[in-house]
């Protein structure tokens, strides 16, 4: 083990861990744009910059490791005044638009800011002017609005594996695209979302939620997705009688918050027009539409006409499990075992 | 699955077969794929050039419908290069002698001319799957969805005890399952042989305690499965179906038969969220509410149930199919007073040893449970047969190769495999009617090789209509190295293509799963 004092504190960390990771062990913020434990470390954003006793500058927090004896600071001033100018550069190029951004109370830019005290760049000059692009069914990508941390270029190559962004050009031209600048649809794009939940600022906006509520009005709901049998943990943000985002819960042992195109961006079917509303009766050849009554009634004598093994059912491999367990304790009950689901399908 | 899904990450070895991960599971391809990059060998079986074959050591492009023998040979050679886990073998397994034997003529050159696999790469897959100290095999309907399906299990089953790959951590048999509670629903009994936690019905002891705690009479007597249901129901002996959120109109083999069977039907039921096909053929449709909108549990393919949250309420009249089912249950008689779906829970861990330790309170504070959980304290089961298996010992069993029901002739010349797309999801109910993604891939593309497509003359994009001897379908090209020439594939997602008017309805007879990944074709391009 490896003994270190952050703060005042004395902490005892395994070798390899980095000062980031002991003091999130101690409690102790430090701020991070570019930071993913899932991902390869880059040390690009600085903003987790922390002052180490005896270091000729300040350190990257997040891949510097912890060494024996270490004695770190994390809030001096001249950690603040590094963050400080950091935020003063990335706001040179950022429209601040917040009052309509659909990232405000969740962007970690507008966080930083307020936490330090930075409301306008003190530097002017030249601004990003890229058209945003919508062109997509899924998100929009406003690269005007990119930080460039790379968290969803990362998420894209060592997580999916699709390798669809990557970075074009240098310097202030920097911009994360698709092969030839062309839009994603148009490249190895599966959009799966991650990169859309990776993103710490408002570059990338899912369309489903836009205009739809702010972050402090919603509310989130944990469950399991409806679709493969991997059984991912999704949150579900909900406003009024909506579901407006959806994101995968980093906290599920099963994803982790990784997240496929159908999970992400495929659960709009539940506010579809074509949803069953109500019970409907063949009459005279025609579906109509019924009260819960007349129509289990006629269920129930259907039922009770046909005798035990005349009758089957198929249940289901969508609905829940105490649904599926009343589904067959009902048939069985009924005096048949003629029951299967899709397991075969 | 015998492992969990976080373990597949730290495997030494996996063996995907049958099974297009990143496409039909993609948060497990992400897993595969990252074991991969963390050194894991990764052996690939499949008809097609899925994207994990461009990540494998080894890649075995092995012919529809011969797993077994693709299957016996890796078992041949691990034999023959003393590669086999003499210790385990002999410890925990029995009838090894008689699976030996039978797998003697699998040689690497005798299946080379079964399956088209050459030799040499058959030898490196078993060298590389048997020789690592921890080592996987990822399969799904690639395996099981053939007139041998049940073989390839059992085969599947021998190569891991032949090489003592199961019972410990990242190391087992791992069906991915398809669908978000297919195991729960296989868990609770929606199956024709067994109550819940796989108690059979004809067993004295596990009906009379279901008859005791239901308070019922009960019949001893198995029931049909999905395909004998339908032939049942043609023969005139089941003549009124109650379909709960499934479309077999557009999921099963040979759809024009499943048509007559449901047209026969005295009397039609389907609870479903949307008019499905299934249900635009009912007598009665009753409204159901989907999964946002109402609570319960669901169990994942690795056995972990978790917790299911209302987000929404449902639409219009809608109601959660518990609620119906006790509705209806009361105007047929039966007394149900179930006021949430816990208390069904909690009769349902009464009456099942496996599920006898999980409740809705572990749910909410442990974050999901993995069976079997036998009582309050079990932790839960990341990984099954450790130190002994369900039977006792790990039974061999001989397994032989046999052709598929129907293999490609002069006039049906093409094999057709079918399976999913990453965007769409079984029959199209729920992704059809997802904005994004129906915008964004609207329509059945049926995958051709370049060789196939040059010598019919078709281009990418071109329509063509694809017959089988059980009916013939219209749907655009797609020109592809993913598919080697002799074989085309398509999806079963849409209902303007119902691949399904295609297939066979031959069935495994022990699982009598139907043979949705071999059928013999033709291939003619048309107009739109």
């Amino acid at each position: 083990m490896i003994s270190l004092t952050i703060n005042g504190q004395r902490v005892e960390v395994e070798p390899e861990t980095t000062i980031l990771q002991a003091a999130e062990k101690l409690g102790i913020f430090i701020p991070t744009f570019c930071y993913d434990p899932e991902l390869t470390l880059v040390g690009a954003c600085r903003m987790c910059v922390v002052e180490v006793e005896k270091a000729r500058a300040l350190v990257a927090s997040c891949c510097t490791p912890v060494g024996e004896g270490m004695v770190v600071h994390t809030d001096t001033e001249r950690v603040h005044a590094a963050r400080k100018a950091n935020l003063n550069l990335l706001l040179a190029n950022h429209p601040l638009d917040c009052l309509t951004c659909e990232k405000t109370g969740n962007c970690r830019l507008q966080d930083y800011c307020y936490l330090y005290g930075v409301s306008e760049s003190e530097y002017s000059g030249d601004r990003k002017n890229y058209e945003p692009d919508a062109t997509n069914p899924f998100f929009v990508r406003n690269m005007n609005k990119c930080i460039l941390c790379g968290l969803c270029v990362r998420k894209c190559h060592e997580i999916n594996g699709a390798g669809a962004i990557e970075f074009m050009n240098r310097g202030f031209d920097s911009k994360v695209t698709a092969a030839f600048d062309d839009p994603l649809e148009n490249s190895s794009c599966v959009f799966c979302g991650m990169c859309v939940d990776a993103c710490p600022v408002g570059a990338l906006t899912p369309k489903q939620g836009l205009r739809k509520g702010r972050p402090w009005e919603l509310t989130a709901v944990k469950t399991v997705c409806p679709y493969c049998g991997t059984g991912c943990g999704l949150e579900l943000y909900v406003k009024g009688n909506e579901i407006v985002g959806i994101k995968g819960d980093a906290l599920s042992p099963v994803n982790r918050g990784l997240t496929c195109v159908k999970g992400h961006f495929g659960i709009d079917f539940l506010q579809s027009p074509e949803r069953l509303t109500r019970p409907l009766i063949r009459k005279n050849g025609e579906l109509v539409e019924s009260s819960w009554e007349e129509a289990l009634e006629l269920v129930a004598g259907k039922l009770k006409e046909v005798k035990g093994t005349e009758l089957a059912g198929l249940s289901s491999a969508r609905a829940t499990n105490e649904e599926n367990y009343l589904f067959q304790k009902l048939l069985r009950s009924l005096g048949t075992n003629n029951i299967d689901h899709c397991a075969r399908l | 699955m015998t492992n969990s899904i976080g373990e597949i990450e730290n495997a030494q070895a996996l063996f995907v077969i049958g099974s297009n991960t990143t496409e039909t599971h993609p948060v497990i391809g992400y897993r595969v794929k990252m074991a991969q990059k963390k050194g894991a060998s990764l052996i690939v079986a499949d008809p097609r050039r899925i994207e994990l074959a461009e990540y494998a050591d080894v890649f075995l492009q092995l012919r529809p419908g011969t797993n077994e023998a693709l299957l016996n040979g890796m078992i041949n050679v691990i034999i023959q290069e003393g590669l086999a886990d003499e210790g385990f073998i002999r410890e925990r397994t029995e009838g090894y002698e008689e699976m030996a034997a039978a797998v003697l003529k699998y040689t690497p050159e005798y299946v080379e001319g079964i399956t088209g696999v050459a030799a040499e790469d058959l030898r490196q897959a078993a060298r590389l799957y048997a020789g690592a100290d921890s080592a996987a095999i990822l399969y799904t309907m690639g395996i099981t969805q053939h007139t041998k399906g049940t073989d390839s299990v059992l085969a599947v089953a021998n190569l891991a005890m032949v090489s003592g790959n199961i019972g410990k951590p990242c190391s087992g048999v791992n069906p991915l399952r398809g669908q978000n509670n297919v195991q729960g629903a296989c868990d609770m009994g929606a199956l024709p042989v067994v109550f819940t936690g796989y108690q059979r019905v004809d067993n004295e002891d596990a009906l009379s305690k279901f008859k005791k705690a239901w308070g019922v009479k009960l019949n001893s007597q198995p029931g049909l499965t999905v395909t004998e249901i339908f032939d049942s129901i043609l023969q005139g002996k089941i003549k009124a179906l109650y379909v709960m959120g499934e479309n077999p109109a557009l999921s099963d083999a040979n759809l024009h038969h499943v048509m007559e069977a449901l047209e026969k039907l005295d009397f039609l039921v389907v609870q479903d969220i949307f008019l499905t096909e299934t249900a635009a053929l009912a007598d009665v449709v009753l409204p159901a509410a989907a999964f946002a909108e109402k609570q319960g549990t669901f169990t994942n393919t690795e056995r972990r149930v978790q917790m299911v949250r209302q987000a929404v309420n449902p639409p219009g009249e809608a109601k959660p199919d518990w609620l119906i089912l006790q509705e209806l249950a009361y105007k047929l008689g039966i007394e149900w007073h179930y006021e949430t779906p816990e208390d069904i829970f909690q009769e349902i861990a009464l009456l099942t040893p496996s599920y006898a330790g999980i409740s809705y309170q572990r749910l909410e504070e442990e974050g999901g449970l993995q069976w079997p959980c036998t009582d309050g304290e079990h932790p839960g089961t990341p990984y099954l047969h450790q130190g002994k298996f369900s039977r006792g010992k790990g039974l061999f069993t001989p397994v032989e190769y046999r052709p598929p029901a129907e293999e490609p002739d002069e006039e049906y010349p093409l094999v057709l495999t079918t399976g999913r797309n990453l965007f769409h999801y079984h029959t199209g109910t729920m992704t059809r009617r997802s904005n994004g993604i129906n915008a964004f891939k609207p329509e059945e593309m049926v995958q051709i090789s370049i060789d196939d497509a040059a010598r019919l003359g078709i281009n990418e994009g071109d329509m063509v209509e694809i017959t089988s001897r059980r009916g013939h379908v219209k749907a655009r090209a797609a020109v592809t190295e993913k598919v080697p020439p002799g074989i085309i594939f398509m999806t079963f997602h849409f209902h303007e293509a119902a691949a399904n008017l295609l297939t066979n309805n031959e069935v495994d007879p022990v699982a009598k799963i139907p043979e949705l990944k071999v059928c013999a074709v033709k291939v003619e391009k048309t107009e739109p």
